[in-house]
């Protein structure tokens, strides 16, 4: 198996005026092509911080991450917007979308970044668009769409461009438990038809009984890390 | 590149309307700004115009010839040759329209009533047409029919100094060639009204040859005024003419008329410090809005950023915004000025001031008068500002750090 994701005594201070936050303290942390990873832990706990920082949002304060064979934490900012353009989908809590596109026009925006043709980017769309359930919407705005709509708009966009990782930040959080379970299904369904690795934060057991690797965070360290069923 | 380039054009344009209403209020400040500043420049250009009409078609022409010494003594010792092969050879060029001689010496007249000094002049009416106000502000009487014609031309405030009027007779006496008083007595043949009081009280009319005849100078002239097809050329053929002849005194009106020279060239001046004192406010206005709309999508530009978005065209997107808001804004300023300068006619009457209009040289009617290069400047000004200042607002989104942004909600 492929590593997709390594991190390596990642840590990340902030500095609040005077006080000094441990966000992340000494995290070690591998993640194999095709995994279903799913972080836990308390808020404040340090998912998101850790899921921006694999993603290339904000840099750490020491520590090395690799993804896909490449140090990000190296990456000047350029390099980590072509990064994130070709081989990581994001998908946050909410607000996923652009307010002045389509649905369509939101998951074709980073097909046209990266040069498709009109065409593709159509077919592809439209695919995608009937494989997450929303035939039919896609001419809708985001404001036009329920929150479990958008939410499923946002993870076709992140898969859409067949990237190596999907982060998705506590993607269930607005969502009631029957749009979470769906969504999740969604989730591990695209993970494997499309062999993408989905690393997913959550304070959800429902997340989490999905996840094939759960991991769990406690004041910015990793206190668990196992395989499920 | 290209791609994302095209992807940001219609982006920028939707969010332009995302909120109707400010966008709305920024273009009604940015077409009022330019609208300001077209309708003031056409006000503007319409004085500076006028004085230069007003300087350059009462009798100044674009150039002028004189025998030397004529400026500084303007009598009938410093008078020259019409009958000058080269004179003649360089005053046949296609770039001159008109050519106006003219002779112009100090003289007096006498009434029953009064006597007074006056300047005489002797000219060709055929000739004068687009130089001299004279054909069209006769109000009693006639013009002079031609060079040869035997009756004067007198403004109304002399006429009422002189207690004379239409069809009387008055005594003009002048020096000849030989510096022997001259005199005749001839016949006021047409009454002029100047928006020019000197010019009324100060100047008679005759035929250019009734006026050799009596100072017993066949074919000399005091004066050449020449009218040009375009001004644009007036420094090249002054200096034309006066390299071809040497012996004479040849300038342009901009020697000749240095007050109207100051005046127009402090109206350009006044253009474009009053474009930039309208603009500052404008621009202003311009990046408030743009940051507001910035602070308002942080999050939006966090999210730009995190599906792979270069700053640098987050700041396109922004930027191209601002291009849209300003061009619009421009159209809607370039009309609006159009058509209130159309709406005001003719110009607009000032003979209310015409008091202290005079001082400055004017008409009392002002018209308003668009140039191309009054255009060009109003709308260079808010494109190349407008663009540099939205700059900062775009900046400012393109350096925002992704994590923070999408954390902002
Ligand atoms: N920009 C920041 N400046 C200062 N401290 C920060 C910043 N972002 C996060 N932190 C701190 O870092 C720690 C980890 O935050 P993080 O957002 O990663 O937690 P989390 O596990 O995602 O929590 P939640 O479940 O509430 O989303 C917290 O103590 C938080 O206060
Ligand atoms: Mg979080």
């Amino acid at each position: 198996m492929t590593t997709v994701v390594s991190c390596k005594q990642l840590n990340k201070i902030y500095q609040q005026g005077s006080i000094e936050v441990h966000a992340l303290t000494d995290i070690n942390l591998t993640v194999e092509a095709g995994d279903f990873v799913c972080l836990s832990g308390p808020s404040g706990s340090g998912k998101s911080t850790l899921l921006n920082m694999i993603g290339g949002l904000d840099s750490p304060s020491s520590g090395e991450i690799m993804v896909d064979g490449q140090r990000v934490d190296q990456m000047n900012k350029s390099e980590l917007a072509e990064l994130r353009l070709h081989k990581i989908g994001f998908v946050f809590q909410a607000y996923n979308l652009i307010p002045v596109l389509t649905a369509r026009e939101n998951i074709e925006m980073v097909m046209q970044m990266q040069g498709d043709s009109k065409q593709y980017r159509h077919q592809l769309s439209m695919a995608i668009l009937k494989e997450v359930g929303l035939e039919g919407l896609e001419n809708r705005r985001p404001s036009e769409l329920s929150g479990g709509q958008q939410q499923r708009v946002a993870v076709a966009r992140a898969i859409v461009d067949k990237p190596c990782l999907v982060l998705a930040d506590e993607p269930t959080a607005n969502l009631d438990s029957a749009n979470a379970e769906n969504l999740l299904q969604l989730m591990r369904d695209m993970g494997e038809e499309h062999q993408t690795t989905f690393i997913v934060s959550t304070h959800d057991p429902l997340v989490m009984s999905h996840a094939r690797r759960l991991v769990k965070l406690h004041d910015g360290k990793i206190i668990e890390n196992h395989e499920q069923h | 590149m290209i791609h994302t380039a095209s992807l940001l054009i219609p982006l920028a344009w939707r969010n332009l309307w995302r909120n109707r209403r400010r966008t709305f209020v920024i273009l009604f400040a940015i077409s009022l700004g330019v609208w300001a500043m077209i309708f003031t420049s056409a006000f503007l250009r319409g004085m500076s115009q006028q004085i230069l009409d007003d300087t350059i078609y009462n009798l100044t022409g674009h150039i002028q010839i004189h025998a030397k010494q004529y400026l500084d003594d303007p009598v009938i010792d410093h008078r020259f040759s019409l009958i000058d092969d080269a004179l003649f050879d360089s005053l046949n060029h296609p770039a001159i329209k008109q050519i106006s001689a003219r002779v112009r010496v100090p003289a007096v007249v006498a009434s029953e009533q009064d006597s007074t000094g006056v300047t005489l002049f002797g000219i060709d009416p055929e000739n004068e047409g687009d130089i001299s106000f004279l054909q069209s502000s006769i109000i009693a009487g006639r013009y002079l029919d031609t060079a040869a014609d035997p009756g004067v031309v007198i403004g109304k405030k002399l006429a009422e100094r002189l207690e004379t009027g239409l069809g009387k007779r008055i005594v003009v006496m002048s020096q000849d060639k030989n510096n022997e008083i001259v005199d005749r007595g001839v016949r006021i043949v047409g009454i002029f009204d100047s928006q020019m009081d000197g010019l009324e009280s100060s100047c008679i009319f005759m035929g250019l040859q009734t006026s050799e005849s009596l100072l017993k100078i066949k074919n000399d002239v005091s004066e050449v005024a020449i009218i040009l097809h375009d001004s644009a050329q007036l420094e090249m053929i002054t200096r034309q003419l006066q390299q071809e002849n040497p012996h004479l005194d040849i300038q342009s009106w901009k020697q000749l008329e240095p007050l109207a020279l100051v005046i127009t060239e402090l109206y350009d001046d006044f253009h474009i410090v009053w474009h930039l004192i309208v603009f500052l406010a404008m621009g202003f206005g311009i990046v408030n809005t743009l940051l507001m709309a910035v602070f308002e999508r942080t999050r939006e530009f966090g999210l730009f950023q995190s599906l792979g978005m270069k700053p640098g065209f987050i700041l396109a997107q922004v930027w191209i915004e601002s291009i849209f808001l300003i061009v619009l804004g421009l159209v809607l300023g370039n009309l609006t000025g159009w058509l209130s300068v159309l709406a005001t006619g003719d110009g607009i009457d000032v003979s209310a001031f015409a008091q202290g209009m005079e001082m400055v040289n004017l008409s009392n009617v002002i018209p308003f008068v668009i140039i191309q290069d009054d255009l060009l400047l109003a709308n260079l000004v808010v494109i190349i500002l407008g663009m540099l200042t939205s700059l900062y607002p775009a900046w400012h989104a393109s350096r925002l750090v992704p994590a923070d942004a999408i954390t902002r909600v």
